[in-house]
């Protein structure tokens, strides 16, 4: 299958960063490369700070202290547009976050058109290619309330990649959907990875990160407490804390076979 | 943002509650018999009752002029076109003016503060000050100015108090619809690359003002109403019509003739408005949360 994915690859750098939320510190001393075709999966309790480290990268949050680079250039630097950050990264929620009022394929093209600066025409055809190689072209004209959950979740993907981002954040995905539906997302994330997507994955889905992941790492409480070779994290973990974290999940029952994803 | 349940239809369970106690046909046209029959006993009681108050010859004649509705009605249907005007005028002026005040608001950041305060101020001194006290003092008090190249007309100042107090409510309407709408989607316009401004027209109005449409219906009726308050500035519109014929007949007939011609105008639009909500609401339940 192939993708939309820029051919050179840029760097992710995450470097000391903290962040508080009001008093909470969240983000308590970050650092973190992603090299270009790397997918890094983030795991950990909810409230360790992953979906804030992703929303930090995008620019959505304001980090206090450190500094993030992609490539070359400082994007937490007082003088960067983050508009044109954020045309790089492209970001997938938990909750989807399709515009209700617009088409499926309208979702898709907005980013392309408004921000891009592509003709109408163009991002139909780009988004159009999209949906039909996802098995969606028929779902094109619906309203996202049409859509099921996974419908809708793998439209939101679609949505980042129309923008061609050179990496792609994604935050716990599959978290909303019911597990019948979660397959599908995932599939397409495998396809992506396969193409040398550059990927950062907050996720709760064991046996997927172990699957995917170039490289895993275990957040406690806004620091990266452990990082290594998904085989290494989920085999043979150092710290005590992913220890208690990994059994918690096996408890849960949520370690799973990586195609199941359950 | 699961997939809503479609809800329970207790619409029909209980028609088949009703329909098992007391068979189909009392489930289907009992209420509305017992509807018909107690509003038939409450028209009765009122067409038998008034009649007999001591005062009834009176304001028949009065208010009731067979004669003086005819003679009156041409004159007050030419002047309530004013009325028409006004509205039409105000109406598209204020659903301009109120979103540029809401989106003032809904800046953030410390950049806009000043324009925020500022919104702020025009909503809580517009929304404060009786409609009728500001008629009269930009309707009198702007003209007797004099100032050069300032309208003079009683006319055009009625209208703009109209408009600034219209506009103060109606943006209001405007940020409660805004405030409505989910961060996250901003946040999802945002990360599309959308600029602030990009996002509000394009994700957050949309949405925004689908969902108040409601409500600045409701508005506009009182804006309608209230264009009858520029007649204290001696603009002749529909009551100020009606007030001349009064006064030359002293008969109060083109009062309830002006009545009729404002509700021929407001009951549609109340209709309509109520129809939209009930609408809405069924269609919320239906679809559940469609952010
Ligand atoms: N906008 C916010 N305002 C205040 N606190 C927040 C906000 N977003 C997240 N937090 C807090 O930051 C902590 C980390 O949250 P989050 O990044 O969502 O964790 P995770 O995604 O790992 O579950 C939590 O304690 C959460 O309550
Ligand atoms: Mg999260």
């Amino acid at each position: 299958m192939t993708m939309p994915v820029a051919d050179t690859g840029t760097r992710l750098g995450i470097e000391g960063v903290h962040k508080a939320f009001g008093r909470k510190p969240v983000l308590r001393g970050i650092d973190l490369t992603v090299e270009p075709h790397e997918v890094v999966c983030l795991i950990g309790a909810s409230g360790s700070g992953k979906s804030t480290l992703l929303r930090c990268v995008n620019l959505l949050e304001p980090i206090d202290a450190g500094r993030i680079t992609l490539g070359d250039l400082d994007i937490t630097a007082r003088r960067v547009k983050a508009n044109h950050v954020r045309k790089r990264i492209g970001i997938v929620f938990q909750a989807y976050n399709l515009f209700p009022h617009m088409s499926v394929l309208r979702n898709i093209t907005l980013g392309p058109v408004k921000s891009l600066g592509r003709s109408r025409a163009e991002a139909r055809d780009e988004a159009m290619d999209l949906l039909d190689r996802f098995g969606l072209a028929d779902r094109a004209r619906d309203y996202p309330d049409r859509l099921s959950g996974g419908q809708q979740q793998r439209v939101a993907i679609l949505r980042a990649l129309a923008m061609r981002p050179e990496i792609l954040l994604l935050d716990e995905i599959t978290s909303a959907l019911d597990p019948e539906l979660v397959a599908d997302v995932l599939t397409m994330i495998r396809d992506l990875a396969a193409t040398g997507m550059t990927m950062v994955i907050a996720t709760h889905e064991m046996g997927f990160a172990r699957d995917i992941a170039s490289r895993v790492c275990f957040l406690d409480a806004g620091r990266i407490l452990e990082e290594g070779l998904p085989e290494q994290i989920f085999t043979a973990p150092t710290q005590e804390r992913t220890q208690q974290f990994l059994q918690r999940v096996v408890e849960a029952g949520r370690m799973g076979g990586g195609r199941s994803g359950a | 943002m699961a997939d809503p349940a479609p809800p329970p239809d207790l619409g029909s369970r209980r028609s088949r509650i009703l329909a098992g106690a007391g068979g189909r046909w009392t489930a289907a046209i009992g209420p509305s018999l017992i509807a018909l029959a107690s509003t038939a006993v409450v028209v009765g009681l009122l067409v038998w009752l008034i009649p007999k108050s001591k005062g009834y010859e009176e304001v028949k004649t009065n208010f009731f002029d067979r004669a003086q509705f005819d003679d009156s009605l041409p004159a007050i249907a030419e002047a309530f076109k004013t009325n028409i005007k006004m509205f039409l005028v105000i109406e598209a002026i204020v659903l301009v003016a109120a979103l540029v005040i809401a989106v003032m608001r809904s800046l953030p950041g410390p950049v806009f503060f000043p324009l925020r305060v500022m919104a702020i101020i025009y909503a809580d001194l517009f929304r404060g000050i009786p409609t009728i006290l500001l008629v009269l003092l930009l309707g009198f008090g702007v003209p007797a100015l004099q100032i050069e190249g300032l309208p003079t007309s009683e006319l055009f100042w009625g209208g703009a108090s109209l408009v600034l107090v219209y506009t103060a409510y109606v943006s209001e309407v405007y940020r409660a619809g805004i405030d409505s709408v989910h961060p996250s989607q901003d946040a999802a316009a945002r990360s599309l690359g959308l600029g602030r401004m990009q996002s509000m027209r394009h994700v957050v109005l949309p949405q925004a003002v689908r969902r108040v449409i409601p409500p600045l219906l409701n508005d506009f009726i009182g804006l309608q109403k209230d264009t009858a308050l520029v007649f204290q500035l001696g603009v002749v519109e529909a009551l100020n019509q009606a007030s001349i014929d009064v006064a030359a007949t002293f008969n109060y007939t083109p009062y309830v003739v002006t009545a009729v011609f404002f509700l021929a105008i407001t009951i549609p639009m109340t209709r309509f408005t109520d129809w939209l909500m009930t609408r809405d609401r069924r269609r919320r339940m239906a679809g559940g949360l469609v952010a």
